[in-house]
């Protein structure tokens, strides 16, 4: 008989949960986003923050010039976007490396993973590349039992560090979307 | 509607006069970034040598964070029209600290002056634009207070404004074009960063 291998044991507490103590132990003061059904559950646990001031953006390329005016008036802040907002960062991401300034954002990926949609493929499979050409630090998730280590080994490096960083949250562990098709 | 008559480099230096630790200063790329330099380089100016469409956001970030400072954000319309949304993303948190001050001379200044999308229609075959008026953007964003200043009768109230209103402020200047001498402050971004925090919260 052989026995299945062990598996780390599944954390009882949402991972988007954790993401938000992840934010409250690094003193995260303003957090950024667009809509996203990936990051929902964090954005409202944000809104709900009292010690958390959550902005809404009409573009993912506001995030970088707020996330610069926080950092010089002593306040860390994080963009939140999906990997199709990431095109639209891409001239300001020279920010962080121009100014030197900790910066952290946090990614949903779409285009990856099951992905039924073709038009997120172009982005969601460019993502990687376009942030590393910007001098972006990549980390990635997989499964829920390492978001909580990586977000916080992110944030480490960003605001201990001085780095520009960004955690692909990656299509596997949100989940395909499928608007209902099996 | 008659020709700009007011000059951007007295305009600033008056908007600036007597500045203290209590006024954070953050420029567009740019004529701007020449302009608030010739009023004076200080640690609490954060000039910006590129990062169009930048200035509200930054000016909104730190004016959340600084909630008992003065920002003022000082940019063309150029760099405006590069970010009309984030005039929507200020009037979501209505920060009573921010003013924002456009300089429109019509012009794209630093690559040889082509008309932005401000300048009048039927300007002619290479100079016209939309007459595009900021101000009435700005309003239609949802900041209330955004209007536009063209005479030199209405400068000291601007600059009472500009300093004190509780805001956010929005103000579009009508600026003539000039060709000016460019003062330059120091270049380096990081440098930059890390005089303004030093001079702001006592560390780099």
């Amino acid at each position: 008989m052989t026995t299945a291998p062990t598996q780390p044991a599944p954390s009882k507490v949402d991972w988007r949960d954790q993401i938000f103590e992840v934010f409250q132990d690094h003193d995260i003061k303003q957090v950024y986003h667009v809509p996203d059904a990936g990051h929902g559950r964090l954005i409202e646990a944000c809104q709900k923050s009292n010690s958390i001031r959550t902005l809404a953006l009409t573009t993912e390329e506001e995030g970088i010039p707020l996330a610069a005016g926080a950092w010089l008036g002593g306040q860390r802040s994080v963009l939140l976007m999906q990997s199709s907002g990431v095109g639209n960062t891409i001239n300001l991401m020279g920010m962080p490396k121009t100014l030197r300034f900790p910066f952290l954002t946090l990614i949903t990926m779409r285009g990856d993973w099951g992905e039924f949609n073709s038009w997120q493929y172009p982005m969601g499979q460019g993502t990687p590349k376009v942030l590393e050409a910007m001098g972006v630090l990549l980390y990635s998730v997989d499964t829920a039992d390492e978001v909580k280590a990586t977000v916080d080994a992110a944030a480490r490096s960003a605001f201990n560090g001085g780095q520009a960083v960004a955690v692909l949250l990656r299509q596997k562990l949100i989940g395909i979307k499928n608007f209902g098709k099996k | 509607m008659s020709k700009a008559t007011l000059q951007r480099r007295p305009l600033v230096k008056q908007l600036l006069e007597g500045a203290d630790d209590n006024l954070l200063v953050i420029a567009g790329l740019g004529s701007s970034n020449w302009d608030i330099t010739a009023a004076g380089d200080r640690p609490l100016n954060m000039p910006l040598w590129g990062s169009m469409g930048a200035p509200v956001g930054m000016g909104l970030g730190l004016a959340m964070a600084q909630p008992t400072k003065r920002v003022l954000v000082i940019t063309g319309d150029g760099d405006m029209l590069m970010s009309l949304g984030s005039l929507a993303t200020v009037a979501t948190q209505m920060p009573e600290n921010l003013a924002i001050v456009v300089l429109d001379n019509e012009k794209f200044g630093e690559t040889g002056n082509q008309a932005t999308h401000t300048s009048p229609r039927n300007n002619g075959p290479t100079d016209s634009g939309a007459g595009t008026d900021l101000a009435m953007i700005a309003r239609g964003c949802g900041i209330a207070d955004a209007t536009t200043v063209r005479e030199a009768g209405e400068v000291a109230e601007l600059v009472k404004d500009v300093r004190t209103k509780k805001g956010p402020v929005f103000r579009l200047v009508k600026v003539m074009v000039e060709k000016l001498e460019f003062v330059m402050p120091p270049q380096d971004g990081a440098h930059l960063k890390d005089r303004f925090r030093q001079a702001l919260l006592g560390h780099p």
